[in-house]
């Protein structure tokens, strides 16, 4: 388990700039330097996406689609133009782009219009052990409303899915695959690309969780030729309260509404209405405008580093914290998963992942103390808790060394 | 680390992580409730054993949780025996003060010196409801509920 292939050198990479470029790295914690290690639940902000959002407030903001003044045209051309960002980014088409307020509300939007209507008491929907509770809650809600069934498929003790697994899973009564494409807890990337194949192959649809994936890798709709892509803007290096959803062109017209509300209709009389196309259809109310500027601002800004480059250094911050953590005998690694991302969740042994949280915060870092909204997962490893480390582009070798500093202090006090 | 950090885990806070008193099910219990913690997934099961005076015989409490979480339950066990329903509230009550950095006041000098090493806990926010788990199902378990969770 220990060797591991030899890495290629990280391409160049100013992660000196990259730091210099999110203000609140500067800032001290308990009056020692911030580690940042928390990037899986919600990362920093860029100069780019703050100038970004503060500028759009200060000159062009209104609403959108609605008047016919100045800055609602401004605003409109800001908020579209953002959806055509967000639509570069994934190599999707525009009207593909349904802006949400979260990744949890672009799954559950699915699990509403697509899923629901055509779901069944005895229908089963396929997803993996290491599912967030976002893309396991929804599904449980049709098990209690509509009687779905949940088949689960498991990993191995690595953290691995083997897309076989989730193959034979597939039944007659499969009505969706909904799965991770990286692991929130595990790091775990999933190959997706073959799982859609293999979906495809008995005609079940594919939705993917890509919140921790769209961060890490060059994300191709397309060429994954899945069903559904869901992610967040938040650990994207944009602002919270705004999701994302891609869906197929077919899917999303043949979709019903998800919340009523202005924007999503054509036309509104006393006895009937009719709706309007995707992805205005599910777009109802005020939609989330200064943070798609803030994200088309992010994007921006992780393409102007390069994402090759970005995951290249994440990937080397991942094997040099693996192979410090695993110097430690008391320290358990959960996720061993070839080539998986920057996340790396660790037990210790003695010390309850929460005090070790305090502990190492009062040392300035950051990790995450928990189950992770991923209980299910937490039961197949049979943990309680973990401590998560988790990489974004702005962290270093030496903050990874301060982790394993504030580990040592921890393991002072309690063994 | 940090004088705050090393108050927070004083030594018996320690010893009372790593050996709780009271701790198992209780023969003769009358009232039990389970407190759990949705944040981390903490869980403790309070026992009671309340004798016809509305008094505590007995109590005791198992389960699985941080430091602080374990500590407390323990500490609370030791601290129940013989009081009554209502004294038993009090307590808990200048428990919940003390904890959230409220002060002291409404404890007695005695459980004032007893809990005194549970004070630490106000100066990390995010660690309250850890402390205050196994209070919070005692009191679900007296009101004749099964569980009781951190809000």
């Amino acid at each position: 388990m220990n060797a591991e292939p030899q890495r290629k050198a990280p391409l160049a990479y100013d992660v000196a700039g990259a730091r210099a470029d999110f203000p609140i790295l500067a800032r001290r914690v308990y009056g020692k330097k911030l580690v940042y290690l928390d990037n899986a639940a919600s990362a920093q902000k860029t100069h780019a996406v703050i100038g970004a959002m503060d500028e759009f407030m200060r000159n062009e903001y209104g609403n959108v689609h609605r008047g016919v003044h100045y800055l609602s045209a401004t605003a409109t051309e800001r908020y579209e133009g953002a959806r055509k960002r967000v639509a570069q980014f994934v190599n999707a088409a525009a009207d593909e782009i349904v802006f949400t307020k979260s990744g949890t509300e672009a799954i559950n939007l699915v699990s509403y219009s697509f899923l629901a209507p055509r779901i069944k008491a005895g229908d089963e929907i396929v997803l993996s052990v290491m599912e967030h509770h976002s893309n396991i809650v929804p599904w449980h809600f049709l098990r209690e409303r509509n009687g779905a069934v949940l088949k689960w498929v498991d990993v191995s003790d690595a953290g691995e899915l083997d897309p076989a697994d989730v193959a034979k899973a597939i039944t007659s009564k499969t009505k969706l695959v909904a799965i991770t494409h990286m692991s929130n807890v595990l790091g775990t990337q999933t190959d997706l690309k073959e799982i859609v194949r293999l979906a495809h192959s008995k005609s079940v649809p594919v939705l993917a969780d890509g919140c921790q994936a769209a961060v890490h890798s060059t994300i191709d709709v397309r060429d994954l030729d899945v069903d559904f892509y869901a992610f967040t803007g938040h650990k994207l290096y944009g602002p919270t309260g705004i999701g994302v959803l891609y869906g197929k062109r077919a899917h999303l017209k043949a979709m019903r509404p998800f919340n009523g509300g202005g924007e999503m209709i054509r036309e509104v009389s006393r006895k009937k209405i009719t709706y309007a196309d995707p992805p205005a259809r599910f777009e109802a109310g005020t939609p989330p405008i200064v943070q798609a500027v803030g994200l088309a601002a992010a994007l921006d800004y992780v393409d102007g580093l390069g994402r090759d480059a970005i995951a290249s250094h994440e990937a080397d911050l991942t094997h040099y914290a693996m192979r410090q953590l695993r110097e430690l005998n008391w320290v358990r690694i959960i996720g061993e998963a070839k080539g998986k991302g920057p996340i790396v969740s660790f037990e210790t042994q003695g010390i309850h992942a929460h005090d070790l949280s305090t502990v190492l915060d009062r040392e300035g870092v950051a990790v995450r103390g928990g189950h992770h909204c991923a209980q299910v997962l937490m039961e197949r490893f049979g943990v309680m808790s973990t401590a998560r480390a988790s990489f974004a582009l702005y962290n270093t070798r030496d903050e990874v060394d301060a982790l394993v500093a504030a580990l040592h202090v921890a393991r002072k006090v309690f063994c | 680390m940090d004088a705050e950090t090393r108050e927070l885990y004083q030594e018996i806070i320690l010893d009372h992580s790593r050996h709780p008193r009271h701790f198992g099910a209780l023969k003769g219990a009358n009232r039990s409730a389970e407190g759990f913690n949705p944040l981390c997934g903490d869980r403790v099961k309070i026992y009671l054993a309340v004798d016809d005076k509305n008094r505590i015989a007995d109590v005791t409490f198992e389960g699985k949780g941080c430091a602080i979480s374990v500590a407390s339950a323990s500490l609370m066990t030791d601290m129940l025996q013989g009081r009554t329903t209502p004294e038993v509230e009090k307590l808990m009550g200048g428990f919940l003060h003390l904890v959230k950095g409220e002060g002291n006041k409404d404890l007695s000098a005695d459980d004032r010196e007893q809990l005194a090493v549970m004070a630490g806990v106000s100066g990390f926010p995010m660690r309250i409801k850890c402390a205050t788990l196994a209070w919070h199902a005692m009191k679900a378990a007296l009101d004749g509920k099964e569980t009781a969770q951190t809000e």
